[in-house]
């Protein structure tokens, strides 16, 4: 890189969807960044986005918020970047994200090139790479077998800075990438105009969830300038400030290892990173350091089809009930055993939880609680929403009368809705902990342009 | 005295899909210590029904900040789990009496 050059990056939040201080977004387009970027997505609000490949965030607030980002790309003048689009950045949430743009760009009478970077596999190739032993369980990693690969909906790759790189390359006006490291987002660009790759990816990683590594999580934009040795956090709005304490004590969060970070292709380590304030907002790091490993490897994410689930809720205030409780419910579980073998619907599997007890923590839980109320959440989940919803009403009688014995007065427990139980649709669940050696970094990509 | 009202915050979180982590602010060097020297992983081993080895404890004195890191109690989001975010977690150690 030329000397004293330096990359700047505008955060404008943690991710598409969450507030953020507008004020704070206009101040940073002053400071001349060269790429706006933002996350799109996480795995953090369960397997479910992945599974669908539909978006966590309402469309017309996600449009809402996107506008805003067009504009402020509009008024810089460079490349608006988003990463794990649509929650989970499978194909299906790229194209969502695509389909939003082209209709904001029609509405704003933009002419925008937009660059696609997907990261969807195809199930058929990671069981080539099963078999030719490129896949490596982490730790702890279900055990996968072509089955259950085959049972996937959506497997994503998650992209490094490689794949970022290549989508910039592209000269597009806005980028539109799916799964992708929260970092590489933010890396990519100063590491390929040759900035320190350690100070990159350790900047990239305090960014990424936008002003959580300040004194004001909510007003979300941050400013990052990335040189030759490290790299400078500033936050745009008023009354945040970084300090040495909120940016390395955010290498906490989220994060199993506080010192090392797994990316594509290597591993940052910022045991030796130093935090200086250079102003009353500022911090400078200084030290972390980048390791390349080969082969090149990304980590892959996959959802599979788990069953369609029924929920029952009834509510229990009897004092002599509540009391008896456990009882109660191997009563139920006894009754409801008998009542699905005889109705044929033993493949339906029931679990009743008690709110106000264990429903939180389950077998974790020590307490003994005496609450006044509690309730019972019983969940039916086999592969067929109407045998589910079946066995549920085959329970509903006992739900709402199940004496604890035969002699005692028949009671009535309190159903909060008509009917007492609710279709839940589709469950999924994560089934991939796996990371994937390819021979060239967008091997397992696609990169597509389109013109509005 | 239980553990969290010893401290500033314990916050738990997923550490992405398999992985559940906790991190505990003293309130300043001499707190940190004293935690440091009464808290020790067996016990928070016990809480979650695991063997002591299949924890990872970062002692950061910098953060005055005890971090413990252990594979997700269910695997978020799977049939038999009951903490999406895995946040409520956290409530065992603020519960914790410290010996």
């Amino acid at each position: 890189m030329r000397k004293n050059e330096i990359v700047k990056i505008l955060v404008p939040a943690g991710a598409l969807g969450i507030p953020y201080d507008r004020a704070a977004l206009h101040a940073g387009l002053l400071e001349k960044p060269d790429l706006i970027a933002i996350d799109g997505g996480s795995t953090d609000s369960g397997p479910f986005y992945l599974g669908t490949g539909t978006s966590k965030y309402s469309r017309s607030a996600t449009k809402a918020d996107w506008a805003e980002l067009m504009d402020a790309r509009a008024t810089a003048n460079v490349p608006l970047l988003i990463g794990s689009a649509g929650t989970s950045g499978a194909d299906a949430a790229v194209d969502w994200m695509l389909d939003l743009t082209l209709e904001l760009a029609r509405e704003r009478g933009e002419h925008l090139k937009i660059a696609t970077l997907k990261s969807g596999q195809n199930q058929n190739s990671i069981i080539d790479a099963l078999e030719r032993g490129s896949i490596t369980p982490l730790d702890p990693a279900p055990a996968i077998t072509p089955q259950i690969i085959e049972d996937t909906t959506n497997i994503v790759a998650l992209a490094g800075v490689e794949q970022i790189q290549a989508a910039l390359n592209t000269g597009a006006d806005i980028i539109i990438a799916g799964r992708t490291t929260d970092t590489a987002l933010i890396a990519a660009l100063p590491i390929a105009r040759g900035c320190h790759k350690g100070a990159a990816w350790h900047g990239a990683k305090i960014a990424e969830c936008g002003a959580l590594a300040t004194t004001n999580p909510n007003s979300g934009v941050v400013l990052m300038c990335f040189d030759d040795k490290g790299f400078v956090i500033t936050p745009m709005a008023e009354d945040a400030a970084a300090t040495p304490y909120t940016v390395s004590a955010h290498m906490l969060y989220e994060n199993a290892n506080p010192y090392i970070l797994y990316e594509p292709g290597g591993y940052l380590d910022v045991k030796a990173a130093q935090y200086q304030s250079i102003d009353e907002k500022s911090v400078r790091v200084e030290g972390s350091i980048w390791h390349d490993t080969s082969p090149y490897q990304v980590k892959l994410e996959g959802a599979r089809f788990a069953g369609f689930q029924t929920i029952s809720v009834v509510l229990v205030r009897d004092q002599h009930y509540c009391q008896h409780i456990d009882a109660w419910i191997d009563a139920l579980k006894n009754s409801f055993a008998k009542k699905a073998q005889k109705n044929g619907i033993s493949d339906v599997s029931l679990e009743l939880r008690i709110i106000g007890q264990n429903a939180t923590l389950g077998a974790l839980e020590h307490r003994k609680n005496h609450a006044g109320e509690l309730g019972v959440m019983a969940i039916f989940t086999s592969q067929d929403q109407a045998r589910s919803q079946e066995a549920a009403k085959l329970l509903n009688p006992d739900l709402l009368h199940l004496p604890l014995t035969p002699h005692e007065p028949m009671p009535t427990f309190a159903f909060p809705f008509s009917p007492p139980e609710m279709n839940k649709g589709a469950l999924y669940e994560f089934c991939l902990n796996h990371i994937m050696a390819i021979d060239k970094p967008m091997d397992a990509f696609t990169l597509q342009i389109t013109e509005s | 005295m239980a553990l969290g009202e010893k401290v500033k915050k314990i916050r738990s979180k997923n550490a992405g899909p398999f992985w559940l982590t906790i991190d505990i602010f003293c309130f300043d060097e001499l707190n940190f210590q004293h935690i440091q020297k009464h808290l020790d992983t067996a016990s928070v081993a016990r809480l979650f029904h695991i063997e002591p080895s299949q924890i990872l404890r970062f002692d950061i004195a910098p953060l005055q900040v005890i971090k413990f890191s252990l594979p997700r109690p269910q695997i978020q989001g799977t049939v038999n789990d009951t903490d999406m975010h895995g946040a409520s977690f956290a409530a065992l150690l603020e519960e914790l009496e410290l010996e």
